[in-house]
């Protein structure tokens, strides 16, 4: 939905993207807040309940795929991998729900693509030094410069479109279908939601969340 | 400029011609990923053991192989509904 705001004899239009992306802030802190509250009210020599048990099943899921992606040495990345994938899963669903998924919008996915691109840079010249980061454009010898330069400069923009296409896409073909079928769409719709919004949001927030670990550890290790 | 034709109705008729033609960039995709399931599955029935390694490393080349497809689709989602060429009449 979008909110039309009156102030001061001005009208600001609130778009319908950072609308539903603060709901997933406020649900995902909500949820934080209430994890937090139950960890600390468990104690240590008793059995952790099923939810504890769930949620300490998904941290150690995201830490053990950092692991093995990126290495044990890189086990500081996790909270950010751990974030960006609560995000994205929580973003991609909402199709489920009836709203407009914020990653249907080039904006979000293209500010997490440069978020990614950033880190790449940073840790790329903090790991390699200025000299070695710099002589890395020029491999493996100096008139592939320019390929180089456009090769780095074409990640994310390959990254943000990926999510966006897939994620766009399922909805202009989940609206087209709402349009074709009218009241039958209660019948078909739910299988075309399965694969639309849960099949292919999931294994897009892994794929986003996959090349970002592979482009921050190559960038760290050549 | 053809006889008795709107102008925007032309251009609005070959912008959707256009984005037909740019979601035959499917094609490509749809290979390299079928090759590459198969591949995968092959690669599951030699190791069975190694599904989770196989399956994730299957899943971010198909991804990598996506995109030229996924451009494709950017252009014709542009082309139907930004409409850019309208604005150069």
């Amino acid at each position: 939905m979008e909110i039309t705001l009156q102030l001061f004899g001005n009208e600001y239009v609130i778009a319908e993207t950072i609308v539903n992306t603060w709901i997933i802030v406020i649900l995902l802190s909500i949820f934080a807040i209430y994890v937090n509250r139950k960890i600390k009210k468990a104690r240590v020599n008793e059995k952790p309940s099923k939810f504890l048990n769930f949620i300490e099943l998904l941290v150690e899921g995201v830490e053990s795929l950092v692991e093995t992606t990126m290495g044990r040495d890189k086990l500081g990345f996790a909270p950010y991998i751990g974030t960006l994938a609560l995000y994205l899963v929580v973003a991609n669903l909402f199709g489920l729900i009836g709203l407009k998924p914020p990653t249907s919008d080039y904006n979000v996915t293209f500010a997490l693509a440069i978020i990614t691109f950033v880190l790449t840079q940073y840790y790329g010249l903090k790991s390699k030094g200025l000299g070695g980061y710099i002589k890395g454009f020029f491999e493996p010898f100096w008139p592939l410069f320019p390929l180089n330069v456009i090769g780095e400069l074409a990640n994310p923009v390959s990254l943000s479109f990926r999510l966006f296409g897939n994620i766009l896409s399922g909805v202009i073909i989940m609206f087209l279908l709402y349009q074709a079928l009218g009241a039958f769409s209660i019948i078909v719709a739910p299988v075309f939601h399965a694969y639309f919004d849960v099949f292919a949001g999931v294994i897009q927030t892994f794929i986003f969340i996959m090349l970002t670990m592979v482009f921050i550890s190559m960038a760290m290790e050549d | 400029m053809l006889q008795g034709l709107d102008p925007k109705a032309f251009i609005l008729g070959c912008s959707a011609i256009g984005a037909g033609l740019a979601a035959i960039a499917g094609i490509g995709p749809g290979i390299g990923q079928g090759y590459a399931a198969g591949k995968a599955a092959e690669a599951v029935g030699r190791q069975p053991e190694a599904q989770g390694d196989v399956i994730r490393t299957m899943i971010l080349g198909q991804a990598v192989a996506e995109t030229t497809g996924i451009y494709g689709l950017v252009i014709a989602i542009i082309l139907l509904f930004v409409r850019p060429l309208l604005e150069a009449l």
